[in-house]
């Protein structure tokens, strides 16, 4: 099997729900400068409401297909409902407050969403009903299945008719216009509060169905995992450039790639046992006797390679791929 | 608290801190250590507030440089490695070892805006966590998820911190001399706390908190500042970490996850960001939360409905959430705020 186009076709997969979710960050953060933490937890109570519906219709006489736009016709107004509520209360009240308000107050509303979910699915892992037939093509010496091409279509569906929503539509421009200057778009007779609150409603519905693609994809969904999601489409976001619709697209497929190939290269690469002269050295001998391995870093620091994009974007790129210099902007 | 201005004041709550852990000693040892750790939190509180409260940044993985402490005094001074080195040595090295951590992470963020700051340090406190979970393959550093015990307590000489030693008829416990030694970490910390604040550090804090490009103008290094307070709070973290884990003699990467970090910020915000006095009554009020929750809604629970329907741990994390929401909404200065800080927050609110 062919591990690199393996891991470019498992990349791509990942990064089209991470992609997703990016663009609820900065589309939010384009507008309103502010990093909404709670989006991550939005994106898991949209897998969890998809997982109540399908796991209750999965007994009956509907054909699955069905059954999943039900679980993400459930799940994408129930998590705008949320996107519009968090920024009706809690962020729009402190539009004008020094800026550290906003953000305490969003990792606050991040917790009590996580909890709330805690509360209502409990505290262990769900396995995500797996309804779709799965076929599996190969292609050229690797493996992809029904459900990933399911997943990169609909991304790709869903980020081009939000470009045309963006760049085509007064709405968008609007959005664009508030964007650019909240004040001077208010004047040219915008409604600020309007846009505002329907970038969170379109970012906490595309978010939802990013949920269902990401429970669809790994199985299982848990109370917890919008977290590390979240952290994860942050930094895609912050990679493409934040507030930049475009960007956020690029960045999240990007670090799905780095991360895919990071995860499937770094056993062998920090295997010591294979460096040439360090595996006959005294010190590794014992354990590289016989194909032994001596491997520093294996795939369970997977979590760990969008962490270290984020750090080196913010190092050497602030302003991101596609973004503009944001660094000063107080 | 005007009423500590006063001498007496002063004098009557001396002693009865003194005296404090005699009389919770009479209702069961297990206060004393729920009193210890309400003190630890207190100085995890006052290491954030440098950070949060002085200078206006966020830092929502805290706990990182907690475990980052925790971990040098477990591997320093356990059957682990085998290295028993004394209390007083591991304590600066943890310090030491979480300031570089803070330093490396705050370096590349702290030039750009403040966001950048809490996403990164929120990712840093998972990564931690990861490290602390896996570096226990191909050689064992942390001993993976099942984390090291047998830790050292702290000996002085030939006073043992685990046992009980009876000084002029009265039983000192193990808890009660680690309590002693954490009221004066903590008088010395306040100490440095006031001092801080008052000094031209401190000064160039507020004023970047406040307005940074003005502070910058004023010719404030903004960078250097914002990375000393960073890494002044991580190395406070640090220190309260060793303490933790001599007085726990047990750590896991269990004991450091988000939820901790989260917790500390309630206790700043709730307090008041900046105010010494606020945070130290902030931290206490909210480290008794989860005992005051299991003594009362678990057994109300059952009381009830003959079950328990919403754990006490999960009741508390919804009780810090909307702490951090509704101060933030109503009383954004705190609860006993810090009169700049409240002429910043609540004044710019009403505009």
């Amino acid at each position: 099997m062919d591990i690199f186009l393996q891991q470019i076709i498992n990349g791509l997969t990942t990064g089209s729900v991470y992609a997703v979710v990016a663009l609820g960050y900065t589309m939010v953060y384009g507008i309103i400068q502010l990093i909404n933490f709670a989006h991550g937890e939005v994106v898991m109570i949209g897998a969890m409401v998809a997982f109540t519906v399908i796991t209750s219709l999965a007994g009956g006489t509907l054909p699955a297909p069905v059954i999943l736009l039900a679980g993400v016709l459930a799940a994408v107004p129930t998590c705008m409902v949320i996107g519009y509520t968090l920024e009706r209360a809690a962020y729009r009240p402190l539009r004008h407050a020094p800026r550290l308000a906003p953000l305490i107050t969003a990792i606050g509303m991040s917790i009590i969403l996580q909890h709330l979910a805690l509360l209502v699915w409990g505290r262990n892992p769900m396995a995500f009903p797996q309804i779709m037939e799965n076929p599996v093509i190969l292609v050229g010496g690797a493996v992809i299945t029904g459900v990933q091409i399911g997943i990169i279509l609909l991304s790709f569906t869903m980020m081009a008719a939000l470009t045309w929503f963006v760049y085509r539509t007064r709405f968008g421009i609007a959005i664009r216009a508030t964007a650019e200057n909240v004040r001077v778009a208010e004047l040219m007779g915008v409604n600020a509060n309007r846009v505002i609150a329907a970038t969170f409603v379109i970012g906490a519905g595309l978010g939802a169905v990013a949920g269902v693609m990401f429970g669809t994809y790994y199985g299982i969904v848990h109370y917890t995992m919008g977290f590390t999601l979240g952290l994860k489409a942050f930094s895609a976001a912050v990679l493409g450039g934040i507030g930049n619709i475009a960007g956020a697209m690029v960045g999240g497929i990007l670090l799905g790639l780095v991360e895919a190939l990071a995860t499937g290269y770094i056993g062998d690469l920090t295997n010591l046992c294979r460096w040439p002269g360090l595996g006959t050295s005294s010190m590794l001998a014992e354990r590289c006797v016989d194909g032994g391995n001596f491997v520093v870093f294996g795939s369970n620091y997977q979590d760990v390679f969008a962490f270290l994009m984020l750090i080196l974007v913010l190092v050497f790129r602030p302003s991101g791929l596609l973004g503009e210099r944001v660094s000063e902007r107080a | 608290m005007s009423f500590l201005k006063g001498r007496t004041g002063l004098i009557i709550l001396g002693i009865a801190l003194l005296i404090l852990p005699f009389m919770l000693g009479m209702a069961g040892t297990a206060w004393v250590r729920i009193m210890n750790f309400a003190v630890l939190y207190v100085l995890l509180a006052l290491g954030l507030n440098i950070v949060v409260g002085y200078a206006g940044l966020l830092d929502l993985g805290y706990i990182a440089f907690f475990a980052v402490g925790a971990y040098v005094y477990a591997l320093l001074a356990s059957p682990h490695f085998g290295l028993h080195l004394p209390f007083w040595i591991i304590l600066p090295i943890g310090a030491f070892v979480a300031c570089i951590a803070g330093m490396v992470l705050g370096a590349p963020t702290l030039r750009l805006r403040g966001d950048y700051l809490a996403i990164v340090t929120l990712g840093f406190g998972e990564i931690v966590r990861i490290f602390m979970n896996n570096l226990s393959n191909p050689i064992n550093i942390t001993n993976g998820p099942k984390g090291v015990n047998l830790i050292d307590p702290f000996h002085i000489g030939p006073i043992n911190f685990a046992k009980t030693d009876t000084i002029a008829g009265l039983d000192v416990s193990g808890p009660i001399k680690y309590y002693y030694f954490l009221l004066l970490v903590l008088i010395g910390v306040i100490i440095i706390n006031r001092r801080l604040q008052d000094s031209r550090i401190g000064r160039a804090w507020v004023a970047i908190r406040e307005d940074e490009m003005a502070a910058k103008a004023a010719g404030i290094n903004t960078r250097n500042i914002k990375l000393l307070a960073f890494a002044m709070g991580a190395s406070f973290g640090g220190i309260s970490g060793g303490m933790f884990a001599a007085i726990q003699g047990f750590v896991s990467p269990e004991s450091f996850i988000l939820n901790e970090s989260i917790m500390v910020l309630a206790m700043v915000v709730l307090g008041g960001m900046g105010n010494i006095w606020g945070v130290v009554a902030g931290a206490i009020v909210l480290a008794f939360v989860p005992e005051i929750l299991r003594y009362t809604v678990e057994p109300a629970q059952m009381a009830l409905f003959g079950h328990t329907l919403i754990e006490p741990e999960v009741l508390r994390m919804l009780i810090f959430g909307s702490a951090l929401v509704l101060t933030m909404r109503f009383r954004p200065a705190g609860f006993w705020p810090e009169t700049r800080h409240k002429r910043e927050l609540v004044e710019a609110a009403e505009k």
